[in-house]
């Protein structure tokens, strides 16, 4: 067969396609207990009281344990610690676990539940974002004077005034809904009390670092007792923080009590209810255009649900607030972003993370001002986009990367023909039942964490004697392919086989803290971390085998899976990063044939070099002769984000060190019979600086944008009282593959010189802003702008 | 021994039979696999029948373990994803596949995806794009958007018909 793919490596991909990879609920540990949630039926309540008095007589049943019980701190947290791992004295929302039933057996443990006596005094709970704010609501943390959890804003120029002086005023407002990260593996955690004392701790959960402060912080003791493993995990997209980190620290509680194994594997309905969500947004925005097209003031408020509990809102915010208008540059921008606390489940991080909801209004309000100003929407971006060396609406200057916000809306525009096929569309009028419609969004996304935290990195490169190698890194695998992809960037710049290298099963004990696998930082900070210790163990390898190699240390390459001396037929680049030239490179289906393993070590070594000594060694070779030096071929290399700043009185600043400047585009119809929208096509554009992997990066666009579509149209968490309604996916409708038209995507690689690899980032770029071309679209079909996610479309309006 | 125990039903497991006492016919497909055989390629997603991940096959058709008690399928022949490999560990098409298209990622819906996608391949030899993807709905995935796990089915159909 000609169209056949090269292998798209992945270093458990054989695992997972046999059954074999072992997920945290498929470990066995011998002796192991079992242990179970205890929820109450309050949202609000006080006086709590717990008596698990018969539950500890049923049958199996171990131990039931509450917060009177914890050694520790109850209450933990990433920012405040404010989010109770067991309830103590209150309620503040109806997914606070109130006591842990731990038995011999899962049933027995399950059995148990109904005899757990939980009595509160019942309180009104607080379920609207803006009336917590109204003097006279009750407060939800009763810590805090305020329901008020964050406020950011940006004051740049003079918004008001400006407004006043725009011929054309726009006023504006969207919301989004409650939505569940749906990973397809519930939360699972075993932890496994070791000989020597410390805890051991497998879990579903995104942050290993994150989990073992936690866990530590429940246990009351240091970090160094406890060590986190990450299992195979089915799946976080951010969502595997807080709650399952929580869900380790309980399980890790009962094993100490009970000094046995313990196993706690959460249903779908206890996921539901008590994970975090995406943060429901209520936006408003106030843009004033001039006659030439161009945005001159804009006056933005926004507020989200933060439930009772902090979380990472802050953050989520901050990006809103740092991304508040998308890619356009604006001289005069007032904006407020506020989180407040309610009794709602809790909200946190979301891939996305604050953007989704942003880019839902931004990219509306673009095709908006464009179709009052009579321009294309094209015209309107190309008018107001963020340009090579100008300045965001935080005030940083563009100047360190290429700003590719128009080639990329360009190259997806064309792809789709979508000035041909604007004027198609319906707006409403149609022969037949179908109304058609085309869409586009464009967005640009801060890079890594920003200002919002620490980021730094490290790797550790250990070569072994036999010339294998061993990588380990402070980045981890959610899922996404992150240790395939920092393997093949070391196979990158040792010129080695992939096969050569094994990814390390590392813990929280071997490796220091990296930082969380959030933010699209993987490969942009796991990867500059690999390089630095790349170049490093090159060093030492170099310095001490050059003599053997005839040559200067600097003269050695490492090329073609051998470490080799100068020689006339090797181009001097070799060894180093090359970077591919600036492309763009459709790759759907038919782009199958163009991914695959890329690595210069594919070619094959020169015959006969080396075993004249002196040419070129294999990596044996090589490895032995630094074992008869007494020399460790090992480093350990580090890379720290460039600084990034921050006022927040004012909300200017140098916000993120790199952005990834997205395009999508989509095609659709909607049914006027049933309203039903059915997608035809899209294309997807992103430069993410460097693909370390074409294949892993169209997969991370594919599975964005369904995520994305599920925003637009099918995802919903219905609340009621603050009760999550029917929490299982029966009701909450994630897209299916017929809901999932066939997606372009189009790879553009502007390399980032800033980041060590050239890459920047592709998991939540691809995510944020479908959602926006879906109803761009959709207004283009029907003729109405639909404000609210979902869109659901009643059929009686489409006339 | 309770008298009810020695009454025995029997089933067949990835080529193998097993004797189920009587005591153990109200249990799940589901748990039965994963609890008492340790075959924990099988995954439990949801345990409402939603989501396929607990996908095995049912006399080569595609059944949810988590729907079915084992006195449903007694005297059937059940293959789960352990039960795919060849003797001598070689990869069935379709899980080469998966692998040659990129269609893993998490890799938790995988197993139920690939006994989802061998029962069409074995039902209908070469399915179009929108065939596989109507299939492929008994299934959710929540990483990977769909578009590679169809390009896998589509090679592995094509790979198996050479």
């Amino acid at each position: 067969m000609s169209h056949l793919p090269q292998p798209a490596f992945r270093n458990d991909g054989h695992a997972k396609v046999t059954g074999r990879a072992r997920y945290t609920d498929d470990l066995h540990f011998i002796n192991m207990a079992h242990a179970v949630p205890v929820y109450s039926d309050y949202v609000r309540a006080e006086n709590l009281k717990i008596d698990p008095g018969k539950a500890m007589e049923a049958p199996g049943v171990l131990k039931v344990l509450t917060a009177e019980d914890v050694p520790g701190q109850v209450c933990f947290g990433q920012i405040e610690p404010d989010y109770p791992m067991f309830a103590e004295g209150s309620i503040r929302c109806n997914g606070d676990v109130v006591a842990l039933i731990v038995a011999e057996s899962r049933q027995e443990a399950l059995d148990a539940v109904p005899l757990v006596e939980v009595t509160a005094d019942p309180l009104p709970a607080v379920l609207d974002p803006e009336e917590a704010l109204r003097p006279g609501s009750p407060l939800v943390r009763a810590m805090k004077d305020s329901n008020l959890m964050n406020h950011h804003r940006v004051r740049r120029g003079d918004a008001e005034a400006e407004l006043q002086r725009c011929p054309l005023v726009l006023d504006e407002q969207f919301s989004t809904q409650w939505i569940e990260h749906a990973y397809m593996e519930p939360e699972s955690a075993v932890c496994v009390p070791r000989h020597d004392g410390v805890m051991e701790v497998y879990g579903s959960m995104q942050h290993p670092f994150s989990t073992r402060r936690f866990v530590a912080a429940l246990l009351g003791e240091p970090l160094s007792n406890i060590e986190v493993y990450q299992p195979p995990m089915g799946g976080g997209f951010g969502g595997k923080d807080d709650t399952a980190a929580i869900v380790c620290a309980r399980a890790a509680l009962a094993a100490r009590y009970l000094r046995r194994p313990v196993k706690l594997t959460y249903t779908r309905e206890w996921s539901i209810r008590e994970s975090y969500k995406r943060h429901p947004y209520r936006m408003r925005y106030r843009v004033g255009l001039g006659e030439d097209g161009r945005v001159r003031a804009v006056k933005v408020s926004m507020i989200s649900d933060g439930g009772p509990y902090l979380s990472v809102s802050p953050w989520v915010n901050w990006r809103s607030t740092a991304q508040c208008f998308g890619p356009y540059s604006v001289d005069h921008v007032h904006t407020d972003v506020l989180c407040t606390a309610t009794n709602n489940p809790v909200t946190g991080a979301m891939r996305g993370f604050g953007a989704p909801q942003v880019n839902f209004a931004v990219e509306q309000i673009a095709d908006i001002a464009a179709e009052k100003l009579g321009i294309s929407p094209l015209e309107f971006r190309r008018l107001n986009m963020v340009r090579q060396d100008g300045e965001t609406i935080t005030g940083q200057v563009l100047n360190t990367h290429t700003v590719s916000m128009e080639q990329v809306m360009e190259a997806a525009a064309a792809e789709i023909r979508f000035e041909e096929k604007l004027p198609r569309c319906s707006r409403g009028r149609s022969d037949t039942d179908e109304l058609y419609g085309i869409g586009l969004a464009i967005s640009y996304r801060g890079a890594s964490l920003g200002a919002e935290g620490m980021d730094f990195c490290s790797a550790v490169v250990n070569c072994q004697f036999d010339g294998s190698i061993l990588l380990e890194t402070g980045i981890h695998e959610n899922g996404q392919g992150s240790e395939t992809v920092m393997m093949l960037i070391l196979a990158e710049e040792l010129g080695v086989d992939c096969r050569r290298i094994r990814y390390t099963r590392s813990s929280t004990s071997t490796i220091p803290d990296g930082g969380t696998t959030v933010a699209t930082r993987g490969t942009i900070m796991g990867g500059g971390a690999v390089k630095a210790a790349a170049e490093q163990i090159k060093r030492t390898i170099a310095e001490n085998l050059c003599e053997v190699l005839n040559c200067r240390p600097e003269e050695v390459i490492f090329r073609g899976d051998r470490i080799r001396g100068p020689e006339k037929t090797m181009p001097d680049t070799a060894g180093r990063m090359n970077f591919r030239p600036t492309q763009a490179r459709p790759a759907g289906r038919a782009g199958l044939k163009a991914v695959g393993l890329e690595k210069p070590g594919s070619e094959k070594p020169v015959q006969g070099a080396g075993e004249s000594g002196a040419d070129s060694l294999s990596w044996e070779e090589a490895m032995k002769q630094m074992y008869d030096r007494r020399v460790y071929p090992y480093a350990f290399g580090t890379f720290r984000a460039p600084d990034v700043s921050w006022d927040d009185a004012t909300g200017q600043g140098d916000s993120y060190f790199t952005y990834v400047y997205s395009c999508q585009a989509v095609e659709l119809t909607v049914s006027r019979s049933t309203g039903t929208v059915r997608l035809r096509k899209i294309v997807a554009a992103h430069d993410i600086g460097r693909a370390i992997n074409r294949t892993m990066v169209l997969g991370q666009m594919y599975g964005g944008i369904a995520q994305g579509i599920g925003m637009a149209l099918t995802e919903e968490l219905k609340l009621s009282d603050g009760r999550i309604l029917q929490p299982d996916l029966n009701h909450y409708r994630i897209p299916r593959a017929s809901e999932v038209p066939e997606i372009s995507g189009i790879i553009i690689e502007n390399p980032d010189p800033q980041s060590p690899t050239g890459a920047k980032g592709i998991g939540e770029p691809a995510m944020e802003l479908i959602a926006s071309a879906i109803a761009n679209a959709v207004y283009n079909a029907t003729g109405i702008r639909y404000r609210t996610l979902p869109i659901n479309i009643d059929p009686e309006e489409l006339g | 021994m309770k008298k009810s125990d020695m009454k025995t039903s029997e089933i067949t497991v990835n080529g193998k039979p097993r004797m189920l006492k009587e005591s153990m016919l109200d249990m799940r497909l589901l748990d039965y696999l994963r609890e008492v055989l340790l075959l924990t390629g099988t995954k439990n997603g949801c345990g409402t029948g939603v989501c396929g991940a607990c996908t095995v096959l049912v006399d080569g058709a595609p059944r949810r373990s988590c729907m079915i008690s084992l006195k449903d399928v007694a005297g059937r022949q059940i293959t789960s994803i352990e039960g795919l490999e060849s003797d001598d560990g070689s990869l069935h098409p379709v899980q080469q596949a998966f692998l040659d298209a990129g269609a893993v990622q998490c890799g938790f819906c995988t197993p139920g995806m690939v006994l989802t996608a061998v029962a069409l391949l074995n039902r209908n030899p070469s399915p179009g794009r929108e065939e596989i993807r109507r299939a492929m709905n008994a299934n959710l995935c929540r990483c990977t958007g769909y578009q590679q796990i169809v390009d896998a089915v589509e090679l592995a159909a094509a790979r198996m018909a050479e």
